[in-house]
């Protein structure tokens, strides 16, 4: 029972993670109707400023959130603006233009980042990186109760941006409709930079909660692109609310699966789910909560 | 629908001539390779521009068939002693066998899941083929012996033991390039034009969409495997992180498609020999021409230069994938007549 | 048995009830007329009877076999043909290889889904817009093209769904030819229409709906003086001005 308990804990803690790499997913999902399969790769470079800052200057992880997340605001509405958004006027016969495109700019900043920092692995180790609490039997991780409680901030000022700003209801008038919301008067391509910003915010922000606790090395931003679009597939593409079960489901699932598998299997489990919900619930949880 | 007329069939021909006696006279080994990896790419990218180009449903995972196709290949030899040549029509058809029930799953929706599905599939292979170890013997890899290996004697003298792989895959290669066309010529062909163009209207056509996207998916497969199945018999080893790779093979199998021309009966064949030269010039740092030219300049600057040139090779890749996309959308073949505008502008100006 | 028929058809959209209770019957041979001011729910019933949408309750009978719960192609397949109120061509195909495309629910060589396609091409007078890729047609063909793909299939029963909206006269007229042509081969039609006066003029029959109700029902003569009729499209046309 103890071990199902703790299972439950870490899985959900981890999930909270998920949740806002996942909603960042799912924001650029709705807007551009593209899924950004550079999204584990921008999260990877923000890790990397959060590394620099705390290897050059002992920059706590949790105040260079202040650095990463506008540094890769910055970048999202780079690559949108320059890369993205001109794909739009085009002539092609493939409209997975822009997902391509997202891929190679994945491949690059990849590349990029090895180039710097080689291959080796990184951490930032704190000196709370390994403390923990307990309550009762079950140990709780001291920075991934901390990052669950940001992780909880951000998505309630992220909905409160979303439901209560002008920039933020002109965003959900854009995934809902792009058309009538540029004859609304909206400017749709600035929405699309400020949306592919703001989800790269999200994952970086993310990124840097991870740093504590993680390692990093220019590779990993590809496993988290795959957990991004499981989880955005779980709640349904472009459901923000959606991402936040997903995030938690998948990190549920990967903790029970680790505990209860086998720990080869933990990457395997994300992909066999995505399989799942295809069969049996294809469209994600979007489906039950309809939002 | 595409090949009508004979001046469109001219530049192919000459083509398919060019590469039947090409090894009759280059018996370099190097080359031959090279020659051997660029038609098995002509293979993969028509088959992925089948699905892709003509279907309108983007794969990002071919890997998955063309590993599956390879271990087909592989594990018929380590587990029943079959010869490794079963391995590629097998190949063809355990690819197929993957390919069908899992496009019945993803097709049924629309949009971006199937993108996505077939990355999912890709790294479940991939870990499958990892973890298995009792099948697959995991990381270890899969060895077997070639057939060929060495130099051959004919009556035209000594020949490559490269030379009878680059025939059976020039003819696997024209294969596949003929059956896209003739697939393309028939209501098959027709139909997936229409499905690409618009779902609803295609329903409305009489079309199953959901049927047809999965025989396009299905003979895509098939053909991918058949690769696979020649990369295991040519190669003699293969382990998870080739065969199933994301970059090398499904990312490459899309390169090819844009580089040489989405929807396009030739295009993907133009970009299986540019993307094989481009990736080889990347990893040898121009074929070794910036090594001799550190060489003769003594200049260590070069040298540097050089190896980190040659370092970085998949960053030259990604970058040529950004470039690629941003500025020649529709690949050698749908922008020729943009390109050679942009190249003769170029020469006027300077005449 | 009827030729087709619609009994007591619901179609909920979330709570909203985009069709409710409809019910009507087609005879054979007829131009049927469903007429409705905007939103009233024509498109949607289109939509069901071509599979597009599943009812929430009630049943499409076409010549005796229920189609209610069938996919689009099948319905397509048993001989019901439809156009779309917002065209969808084609747009990197030919008009021929649009019609060919459509013709091959009837062949199985191309040489036969050629003869057929470019029969139909000629019947609908798009002959010499043959070659042109559809992404280059005026609206005016690009609803054309709409019909003769439809009618590549070979339908007994063809939906129209607004053929006449955005058309210049000249247009229309030709529509308005091109309609009677096709009734009198032999087809029936089902015509939805915004617009009264065309309507009124062709249909043998007639079948207004507002609000996804059925408001009036008869000859267009019974179905123009019917109040309910003038007071939804007064209404109708009072929101236009």
């Amino acid at each position: 029972m103890d071990l199902f308990l703790q299972t439950l804990v870490s899985g959900f803690l981890k999930g909270g993670l998920y949740a806002l790499i996942g909603m960042g997913m799912t924001l650029i999902m709705g807007v551009m109707g593209i899924i950004n399969l550079a999204h584990g790769q921008i999260m990877m470079v923000g890790m990397y400023i959060t590394y620099s800052l705390f290897a050059l200057y002992g920059v706590d992880p949790y105040l260079s959130l202040f650095v990463s997340m506008p540094a890769i605001f910055v970048l999202g509405v780079t690559i949108q603006k320059y890369l993205l958004n001109p794909l739009l006027r085009a002539e092609t016969i493939l409209p997975e233009n822009q997902v391509l495109m997202t891929v190679g700019v994945g491949m690059v900043l990849t590349e990029v980042m090895r180039f710097i920092f080689t291959s080796d692995y990184k951490s930032a180790r704190t000196s709370y990186s390994n403390a923990t609490f307990f309550l009762g039997e079950i140990s709780f991780s001291v920075p991934l109760v901390i990052d669950l409680f940001i992780a909880i901030m951000m998505t309630v000022a992220l909905f409160l941006f979303l439901v209560k700003t002008d920039t933020g209801k002109s965003i959900r008038a854009t995934a809902q409709d792009k058309e009538a919301a540029s004859l609304m008067g909206i400017n749709a391509e600035r929405i699309t930079y400020i949306t592919f910003g703001l989800g790269s915010a999200l994952v970086a922000a993310a990124g840097t909660l991870l740093m504590p606790i993680f390692y990093l090395f220019p590779d990993i931003g590809g496993p988290f692109t795959r957990k991004a679009f499981v989880i955005c597939v779980l709640g349904g593409l472009g459901s923000t609310v959606g991402a936040i079960f997903g995030g938690i489901t998948l990190g549920l699932a990967e903790a029970f699966g680790a505990t209860y598998v086998a720990m080869e299997f933990e990457d395997m489990i994300g992909l066999v789910m995505f399989i799942l919900v295809l069969l049996f619930l294809p469209g994600g949880f979007k489906r039950i909560t309809k939002i | 629908m595409k090949v009508k007329n004979r001046r469109m069939m001219t530049a192919p021909l000459a083509a398919l001539l060019f590469l039947l006696v090409f090894p009759l006279f280059v018996s370099n080994d190097y080359y031959l390779h090279l020659m051997i990896l660029a038609l098995m790419w002509v293979m993969i990218g028509s088959a992925w521009n089948l699905l892709a180009g003509y279907t309108g449903q983007v794969s990002f995972g071919d890997a998955a068939f063309f590993g599956t196709g390879a271990y087909t290949a592989g594990l018929l030899v380590n587990h029943l002693g079959w010869s490794p040549w079963w391995g590629i029509p097998l190949g063809g058809v355990t690819a197929a066998l993957l390919g069908l029930p899992f496009g019945w799953i993803c097709f049924r929706l629309r949009g971006a899941y199937f993108a996505l599905a077939t990355l999912a599939l890709n790294e479940i292979m991939r870990h499958i083929a990892t973890i298995w170890e009792s099948l697959t013997d995991g990381m270890v890899g899969i060895m077997i012996l070639q057939t060929f290996y060495a130099p051959i004697d004919s009556p035209i003298g000594e020949l490559s033991s490269k030379t009878p792989y680059y025939y059976i895959i020039l003819f696997m290669a024209v294969f596949s390039v003929s059956t896209v066309i003739w697939v393309m010529n028939s209501k098959l062909g027709y139909y997936f034009l229409s499905i690409r163009e618009d779902q609803d209207a295609a329903e409305s056509l009489g079309i199953n969409t959901h049927y047809y996207k999965m025989i396009s998916l299905g003979i895509a497969a098939a053909l991918t495997g058949l690769a696979g199945g020649f990369y295991m018999n040519y190669m003699g080893f293969i382990d998870p992180e080739t065969v199933f790779s994301l970059h090398d093979i499904s990312i490459m199998a899309i390169l090819v498609g844009i580089v040489g021309g989405v929807g396009s009966v030739y295009g993907p064949a133009v970009g299986a020999f540019i993307m094989v030269m481009m990736q080889e010039a990347f990893r040898t740092g121009g074929f070794g021409l910036l090594d001799a030219f550190a060489e003769y300049t003594g200049s260590q600057f070069v040298a540097t230069s050089a190896s980190l040139i040659t370092g970085a090779h998949v960053l030259g890749f990604g970058v040529l994938v950004v470039l690629v996309i941003r500025y020649m959308p529709n690949g050698v073949v749908g922008d020729w007549s943009r390109l050679m505008k942009f190249i003769l502008g170029r020469f006027q100006r300077q005449v | 048995m009827s030729f087709f028929k619609i009994d007591n058809m619901v179609k909920h959209f979330g709570g909203l009830a985009a069709v409710n209770g409809v019910s009507f019957e087609v005879k054979k041979g007829q131009i049927f007329g469903l007429i409705g001011p905007n939103g009233s729910g024509k498109t949607t019933l289109f939509n069901l009877i071509s599979g597009y949408f599943r009812p929430t309750s009630g049943s499409i009978h076409f010549k005796g076999k229920r189609i209610d719960q069938l996919k689009t192609h099948k319905i397509i397949h048993l001989g019901v043909g439809r156009t779309f109120q917002v065209v969808k061509p084609l747009k990197r195909m030919s008009v021929l290889d649009n019609v060919i495309a459509a013709a091959f629910s009837h062949a199985i060589t191309k040489h036969h889904a050629r003869d057929i396609a470019e029969e139909t091409i000629e019947f609908c007078g798009l002959t010499d817009r043959i070659g042109d890729l559809a992404k280059n047609l005026t609206i005016g063909d690009r609803k054309r093209l709409e019909i003769t793909r439809a009618l590549a299939t070979k339908p007994e029963l063809l939906l129209l769904d607004e053929t006449f909206a955005g058309l210049n006269p000249n247009e229309l007229n030709d529509a308005l030819d091109l309609i009677g042509k096709i009734s009198g081969s032999g087809i029936t039609i089902i015509i939805v229409e915004h617009i009264m006066k065309i309507i009124m003029s062709i249909s043998d029959h007639i079948h207004a709906i507002n609000f996804g109700q059925t408001i009036a029902e008869g000859t267009p003569k019974q179905v123009a003086a019917d109040p309910h009729v003038i007071e939804a499209y007064l209404g109708d046309q009072e929101l236009n001005a």
